[in-house]
């Protein structure tokens, strides 16, 4: 004991096997503590019960805790299962009381829940997919019905509207996003308007780099590039923040006192994101064409001055409006996807992350899935 | 039971913005005592206690657990300090990503080198030890009870069996069965392990059951430290009424027939 005493801190806890007469002797020495038991509870598990009585002695044990206890309880236990006779000797009463403590819960549990065969449930989790993914299309429709018809009839009744939840939104939405939608669309407007002058070049025609910078920049980039950031920025927002209210009970709780939360958290943030797309995607178009004007100006020089003329003529008003109709439709995809994934969030924290990150590339994939139909169909029109 | 100060707060000021919530308030709880810590809603309990264990960096005064001085850690004392302590936050604070039993494993995993098989035992029977069904381990914290969540938090903070216990409110939201197992479970653990528990509560029957030193926590600092008889002959306006008042002599006349 004395020698033990002088022993490192960290040295772990000790098992030694020893004889007398008939009966094995375990040893147990030092702290039995959960820092140090990991090597006995290995030693343990190598020893095998070979019919003769068991002692296990405690007298050179420093300091016990639950794990240490759990050990000793455990070899008794088993070994009596075994039919041998096992025995506790020269325990301290408070040793005695931790192994008593610990025996009484011992109760066989399991610690995840039961995921069968690992084929079975790769079977089961195509299943699950498939059946999610039908599932998640049809709610998804339906929740977009749903936010439609209560935007109607808030329209209807537009006193209910509310108003400074919406203007809230407009500015996280819009305003705060001024800064990086117009850094942005000015670089690349640099982009476009580099690329055409080299090729264009070839031809000797490298004014119509302007062309090319008005048309692609009013008419699509613009609007998708404002989309995706908006997207990127807002529908993961909204679905972080519609989803971490629903882990805690918050939309439980509107909903009890009697708020809608389509009309109190859905419709504010569609609203204010179909007003204010419109305006970013107007902004990024005309710092798109700045950034084109700035590039051909320094390299090609082009004066600003007949960049802006020529850009009139060649750009059809059309171009505008395709824009202003496609940004707010983009606009409300984006806050229905967002909000609609927020909405879908459960039980924990990884299912936040999941449905932030759903709600963006779906928000995406929508947009420009949308963008093609209505190229198609401008084009139908003759707004080439 | 007078043993060496394990947390020693002196000169603490916290404040929010303008809010100051403690002023020059000084605690001390020693090695193996279960110090109760009582005070109305918002006087600062929560923060008091997420200050010591380093949670809340305090504008002035000095906090030391175990002689390491909270405010200038290193790394390594960091971690040697918090492998000797178990917390549970007033709302469970459970992984919502792992089961029960996972999240009793998490301390185990993070500082010491069990096998997966003895940390599953040790997970099995803490979950017994705080009175959860075995059924509890494999489920998640949002398949869980209020009050099972609480004892969920309660078992990982055992988890290491560690020598300083913080609990904020552990009985709230328990059944009084449930509440009174409790308290016998702190009690045992105290007088088997040689714990020191730091215990906010509003729950009297607790107070007179298993507290050694009670903490009044009022006018931004510790009021007055003591046991509850000397508590009784404090004058001070929210302390009478908070002991003498109907529901404190129901308490405490249950203490004395228990
Ligand atoms: N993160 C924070 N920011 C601002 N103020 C805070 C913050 N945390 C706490 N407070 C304020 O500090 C005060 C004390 O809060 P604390 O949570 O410690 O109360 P408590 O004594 O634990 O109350 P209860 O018994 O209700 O749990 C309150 O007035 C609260 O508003
Ligand atoms: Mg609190």
């Amino acid at each position: 004991m004395t020698a033990r005493a002088t022993l490192p801190d960290m040295e772990p806890a000790d098992l030694v096997e020893e004889t007398r007469g008939e009966t094995r002797v375990l040893r147990l020495s030092g702290r039995l503590t959960m820092a140090r038991v990991g090597a006995v509870d290995r030693a343990l598990r190598e020893i095998q019960p070979d019919g003769r009585d068991l002692v296990v002695d405690l007298s050179a044990v420093e300091r016990i805790d639950t794990a240490g206890a759990w050990l000793v309880y455990r070899l008794i236990r088993n070994w009596t299962k075994a039919g041998v006779h096992a025995t506790v000797e020269n325990a301290s009463a408070d040793a005695l009381a931790l192994i008593g403590k610990v025996g009484e819960h011992d109760v066989p549990m399991r610690i995840r829940p039961d995921r069968g065969h690992p084929l079975v449930r790769r079977l089961a989790e195509i299943g699950d997919f498939v059946i999610r993914t039908a599932d998640t299309f049809g709610n998804f429709l339906g929740f977009l019905g749903n936010t439609l018809v209560a935007l109607a009839r808030l329209l209807l009744n537009p006193r209910r509207l509310r108003w400074h939840a919406i203007s809230r939104q407009m500015e996280v939405v819009g305003i705060n996003a001024i800064g990086i939608v117009g850094l942005m669309s000015f670089l690349v407007g640099i982009v476009i308007a580099q690329q055409g002058a080299v090729q264009l070049r070839q031809f000797g025609a490298e004014v119509f780099t302007i062309n090319l910078v008005g048309r692609s920049v009013l008419r699509e980039l613009g609007v998708l590039m404002t989309a995706i950031m908006v997207a990127g920025r807002s529908g993961s927002a909204f679905a972080a923040q519609i989803g971490s209210m629903k882990l805690a009970e918050e939309v439980d709780a509107l909903r009890t006192i009697g708020v809608s939360p389509t009309e109190a958290l859905t419709i504010p943030r569609l609203i204010a994101t179909a007003i204010m797309m419109p305006l970013l995607s107007f902004y990024a178009a005309i710092l798109g064409i700045i950034g084109g004007a700035l590039f051909s100006w320094v390299s090609l020089g082009i004066p600003i001055i007949t960049f802006i003329q020529r850009t009139q003529e060649v750009v059809p008003l059309t171009d505008l409006w395709i824009t202003l109709i496609k940004a707010p439709v983009f606009g409300i995809i984006i806050a229905v996807t967002g909000c609609y994934h927020g909405m879908q969030v459960t039980g924990n924290a990884e299912s936040v992350g999941f449905r932030t990150t759903a709600a963006v590339v779906q928000s995406i994939f929508l947009v420009i899935v949308l963008d093609a139909f209505f190229a198609v169909f401008f084009s139908a029109l003759g707004w080439i | 039971m007078a043993g060496a100060p394990v947390i020693r707060v002196s000169g603490l000021v916290n404040a929010f913005g303008e809010q100051v919530v403690h002023d020059g308030l000084d605690l001390e709880v020693r090695q193996g005592e279960i110090m109760g810590v009582v005070g109305g809603s918002g006087t600062g309990k929560s923060v008091l206690m997420r200050s010591i264990i380093g949670l809340q960096p305090p504008r002035a005064g000095e906090i030391e657990v175990f002689g390491h001085d909270m405010c200038a850690l290193s790394a390594a004392e960091a971690a040697d300090v918090r492998r000797h302590w178990g917390v549970l936050f007033q709302n469970g604070a459970l992984f919502s990503g792992l089961t029960v039993a996972e999240n009793i494993e998490v301390p185990m995993r993070e500082y010491y080198d069990l096998d997966e098989a003895l940390m599953d035992e040790i997970a099995a029977y803490k979950v017994g030890l705080v009175g959860l069904p075995q059924e509890a381990g494999p489920k998640y914290p949002s398949e869980l009870s209020g009050g099972m969540k609480k004892r969920a938090g309660l078992a990982r903070a055992l988890a290491l069996d560690p020598e300083l216990l913080f609990l904020d409110e552990p009985t709230a939201g328990l059944d009084p069965i449930g509440a009174a197992a409790f308290d016998d479970l702190i009690r045992s653990l105290r007088d088997t392990l040689g714990l020191t528990v730091f215990l906010i509560t509003h729950d009297l029957d607790t107070l007179h059951a298993i507290c050694d030193r009670v903490a009044v926590l009022a006018d931004k600092r510790v009021l007055k430290v003591g046991t509850i008889p000397e508590l009784l002959e404090f004058e001070h306006p929210w302390v009478q009424e908070y002991f003498s008042g109907p529901r404190g002599r129901a308490a405490a006349q249950a203490s004395e027939r228990g």
